[in-house]
């Protein structure tokens, strides 16, 4: 069908509709800012309490949304997202008080009478941008850190989640202080009209590709970025003797591969390396937890849409790849379903294993030794996560000190994720900013150092004119060599050999 | 540079030859060693220490800077950054325990510091020892290989590096490019782990568009019009001692950090412009441009930058001391201007010399409408006794950092961070702050296989909820049960 003249006219003009409305919404949200409202403790404190009854009175339609954007069963939606949250909220609740205090600080004697503090304050107008395969974490999580740090907020949810999207968009000005908190919906389009404004922070949580517009564009502003990425997280299954601990560690590959939004997690597992005498025993325990857990589709979320299926499916085109089948493989397009897979050994240079999987599929790829895991991973770019199931130190301490990923993590998968005290994000190609706890509250805050002298004590050697007698004075100061100081001051002592230069 | 071998220039495949070549070195693993670590800034203490005398030569061949202030800003500030982070290494390299929550119990759970690699650092000319070393510094402390990229606007200091630096530290992990556009757009577009950069907002956006494309984090220490707010009821010759201090001892004002611009009381601006004028003849005599104790305007560009805002129209007639010029010696007096207009050229751009505009208004309180007006600075000063107007000012001003009856002091408390915000800059370094800045903080989880939590996983039902949203309630009964096994179904 051919635009004519004057449907390109009103396209353009519904853009600049959009535009405009865009930025009326964001300019408000900024003078709401610049009036000062989000600054106060309790502000911050009654937007997170509100926060915690939306998740506690919306739990149902939470459960919903999620179902209907992904097929998540509602025991997936609350240990993945919604349970996160509230323990997120409660613990920025409780937190708040202290994050917000001044840290005092150091101060050397010679700089006597003064005091020096570092005082956090909130960066202004942030803009979350968050993905869909946990629509509601990622776009909340990001924002209880926003909130608790005092800034305003414009929060963007993904498109490709279109109920959860409007389930936010709906409630949020409902429960949060809509004159700071907005919630803007789109696509691509509408990312890129907020993309031209001006913000104190990006926070993103998506792909690589996007990240780098998102820089990008930031970078005109010289705005602040953090970016959440992914990337293939490998998890290295050492050979078990016994079999309890195995079958603990298999378990727990389940649920870190297929338990996560069918493997559309950035955290989730993408692939495993085991010795290559161990692999079979590997499989058939795979095999076995699959059918003990996965007794009923329900159970498992479906792919987001069409193009992402077509996506993870087209993994399967290469004959190498879907000859090294080893369990699954069945697909059903209707449905957005993908059984879960097991692949052994596909090739390395093969889509499936240069590209993040982002879906139920898992490859094995076996090593002679289990030690030679580590050249594998450290060949690779910097994933967001490293798993190990293993008891063996020594691997563990290499796996630490030689290779580099966003965490890293021993005997299990995904967990780390609602674990406050330590940073959440990545490094290299898996992003850089670390969020959770009082690492999100930082993320959205400027750590302002403050110092405050007294009037009281002056040193005129501070002072020109200049001469030799000061700056020796000085090099006694600056080191902290109080007698030497005192030496020098009354003439008794000099020091250097300093020879003033003719220029 | 006279009497150099002619090279070629150092372009792209020679740009990604040494960072391929660095980066190989780094995953050897060459860097990450405590020892290494410790020799390299042991080298670079040595160097400052033995060529202290090329040091000053340099900073004065560029800058005309008094030894005074060379040994103060620079050779002090680098020797003592290199010292501190020798002291505090170990301690910086040790890794973070963190408590762990009921959502994880039972395991153990630390942050480790890592190197991020390859770095870029990429300095600027006013203080060009200083802002070239101590990020290198914090790049060697944090266990990286580093490419530092000195400002060709202090040639005679970025000849220095190179020809010292390779004697003093570990060449093969450690280098020095010099050059201009060309070499540092060659260099850009590189993939690097972190870049570090000093100087302007409009190539700090170049800086930064280049990282995003492979996604690199980056630095940005930048500048901005930091005012200084002066309340009637201060000490005035002890605050307009360190207002001189703070803005003609730095560099004849061009540095990042110096005072910009004055904000007073209608009342009490003749009596601060007096006192001013005082001051800066006692320190510079009645002719400043004889004094050896004040550095010279570092070439004609920004000569010509500064006389063309004090040749506006609109401030010419605002000139209440100095305003004297020499291009042959490239030397502007301390000059001091009275109510210009808010819209006039030298209040819009980072002034960057010795040209100091005194805002007048009626009630201090209006000073903060005009600082938050323009973009946040890299530092914001007041000087007053006022505990309320202290506490509103740091309520009030966002800024890099923020000095009460001080200027510029911070930069030299290695446990304060040093950066700035908005246009000022991203990210801070000096003391820990710099190692932070060049390390990935690693969280490191490591769980036991003991307490299988069934509830985890399918079949979902009501039960297995139930138990979740106690544990996640922070319930150690549920918690016990949970690791137990239950519940069954």
């Amino acid at each position: 069908m051919a635009i004519t003249n004057q449907e390109e006219r009103e396209e353009e003009r519904d853009e600049e509709m959009v535009a405009l409305g865009l930025e009326s919404v964001v300019s408000e949200a900024r003078d709401t800012f610049e009036k000062g409202k989000t600054k106060g403790f309790e502000w911050r404190r009654d937007q997170l309490r509100a926060l915690l009854r939306l998740l506690e009175e919306k739990e149902d339609e939470m459960f919903q949304v999620l179902n209907q954007d992904l097929g998540k069963h509602r025991v997936e939606a609350f240990r993945d997202e919604v349970g996160v949250l509230i323990k997120s909220v409660d613990h920025a609740v409780q937190g708040l008080k202290k994050w917000m205090t001044p840290e005092s600080v150091v101060v050397p004697l010679v700089a006597f009478p003064s005091s020096a503090a570092i005082v956090s304050e909130p960066l202004g107008l942030v803009l979350v941008f968050s993905s869909w395969n946990f629509p509601i974490g990622l776009s909340l999580e990001p924002m209880i850190g926003a909130i608790a740090a005092g800034n305003a907020i414009v929060l963007k949810p993904s498109d490709l989640a279109p109920a959860t999207s409007q389930f936010l968009h709906d409630n949020i000005p409902k429960y949060l202080d809509k004159e700071a908190i907005k919630v803007v919906q789109g696509g691509a389009q509408v990312a890129e009209k907020l993309l031209n404004l001006k913000w104190d922070k990006i926070f993103f949580t998506g792909s690589p590709k996007v990240g780098r517009i998102v820089m990008t564009a930031a970078a005109q502003h010289l705005t602040p970025v953090t970016l959440e990425l992914g990337g293939k997280c490998p998890a290295i299954f050492d050979s078990f003797k016994g079999s309890r601990d195995k079958n603990v560690a298999v378990q727990r590959v389940f649920g870190g591969k297929w338990g996560p939004c069918a493997g559309q997690a950035c955290i989730g597992i993408d692939y495993l390396l085991v010795e290559e005498t161990y692999a079979q025993t590997l499989i058939e325990s795979l095999k076995g937890v699959l059918k003990k857990f996965y007794t009923k589709p329900e159970y498992m979320a479906r792919i987001i849409n069409a193009q992402h299926f077509e996506r993870i499916n087209n993994f399967f085109q290469e004959k190498s790849v879907s000859s090294s089948i080893v369990h699954g493989g069945s697909v059903d397009p209707d449905k957005l379903f993908i059984e879960p897979t097991i692949l052994l050994n596909p090739p390395l240079d093969s889509e499936i294993m240069t590209e993040e999987i982002f879906g139920p599929l898992l490859p094995i790829i076996t090593v002679k030794k289990i030690e030679e895991s580590i050249e594998f991973i450290k060949a690779r770019p910097k994933p967001l996560v490293i798993y190990a199931f293993t008891h063996n130190e020594t691997l563990k301490q290499r796996l630490t000190k030689e290779t580099s990923s966003g965490s890293l993590i021993f005997n299990d998968a995904i967990v780390q994720y609602a674990l406050d005290t330590i940073p959440f994000g990545g490094v290299g190609q898996s992003g850089f900013g670390g969020y959770h706890g009082k690492f999100s509250y930082y993320n959205f805050s400027h750590k302002k150092p403050v110092l405050r002298r007294s009037f009281l004590t002056e040193f005129s050697i501070r002072y020109p004119e200049w001469n030799e007698k000061k700056l020796q004075l000085l090099r006694h100061m600056y080191r902290f060599e109080y007698f030497g100081f005192v030496m020098c001051f009354l003439g008794l002592k000099t020091i250097g050999k300093w020879k003033i230069t003719t220029g | 540079m006279e009497g150099k071998v002619n090279e070629e220039v150092f372009n792209t495949e020679k740009a990604e030859a040494m960072v391929k070549g660095l980066r190989e070195r780094f995953r050897e693993g060459k860097t990450k060693p405590y020892e290494w670590r410790v020799s390299q800034l042991k080298g670079i203490v040595k160097m400052i220490k033995e060529k202290e005398e090329e040091i000053m030569a340099a900073l004065r061949a560029d800058l005309a800077k008094p030894e005074t202030e060379s040994y103060l800003h620079e050779i002090f500030m680098s020797t003592s950054a290199a010292q501190f982070a020798l002291k505090q290494l170990k301690s910086w390299m040790k890794p973070d325990k963190v408590p762990v929550e009921i959502t994880t119990l039972p395991s153990t759970a630390k942050i480790v510091s890592e190197p991020l690699g390859v770095i870029l650092v990429i300095s600027a000319w006013n203080y060009p020892f200083l802002l070239s070393i101590d990020p290198v510094i914090g790049a060697i402390a944090a266990g990286n290989c580093v490419v530092l990229k000195p400002s060709e606007v202090s040639p005679a200091t970025s000849a220095l590096f190179a020809k010292i630096l390779p004697e003093y530290v570990d060449n093969s992990c450690i280098k020095v490019v010099e050059g201009a556009i060309a070499e540092t757009t060659a260099l850009l577009e590189q993939q690097w782990d972190k870049i570090f950069y000093t100087g302007n907002g409009k190539v700090a956006r170049i800086v930064m568009s280049a990282a995003a494309k492979h996604l690199t984090p980056v630095s940005l220490e930048l500048g901005g019009k930091c005012p200084v707010v002066v309340d009637s009821d201060v000490n005035l010759k002890v605050a307009v001692k360190r207002i001189v201090v703070g803005k003609w001892g730095c560099n004849n004002g061009q540095a990042c950090i110096a005072p910009d611009y004055i904000i007073t009381t209608k009342s009490f601006a003749p009596k601060l412009v007096d006192a001013l004028k005082t001051t800066l003849e006692r320190f510079y005599g009645k002719d400043p441009h004889e004094s050896a104790d004040i550095s010279r305007i570092v070439n004609l560009n920004h000569f010509k930058r500064l006389t063309d805002l004090l040749d506006d129209e609109m401030v010419s007639d605002k000139i209440v001391y100095g305003g004297k010029r020499d291009e042959k010696r490239l030397k502007i007096a301390p000059t001091l201007l009275l109510d210009v207009p808010r819209d006039s050229q030298i209040m819009k751009d980072e002034i960057f010399g010795p040209l100091l505009p005194i805002i007048t208004v009626e009630k201090l309180e209006e000073s903060y409408e005009i600082i938050t007006s323009m973009t946040k600075p890299l530092a914001a000063y007041l000087f007053t006794k006022n505990k309320k107007l202290e506490e509103e000012f740091i309520r009030n001003i966002s800024a890099g950092g923020m000095l009460i009856n001080d200027i510029a002091l911070h930069l030299a408390n290695p446990h304060l961070p040093f950066g700035g915000v908005g246009e000022s800059g991203i990210g801070a370094y000096h003391g820990k702050f710099s190692f932070d800045a060049f390390s990935h903080k690693k969280a490191v989880l490591s769980r036991w296989f003991l307490g299988e939590a069934r509830a985890r996983y399918p079949p979902y039902t009501e039960n297995k909820q139930r138990m979740l949203r106690r544990v996640m309630n922070g319930s150690f009964v549920a918690l016990i049960l949970a690791v137990l096994g239950f519940p069954w179904n």
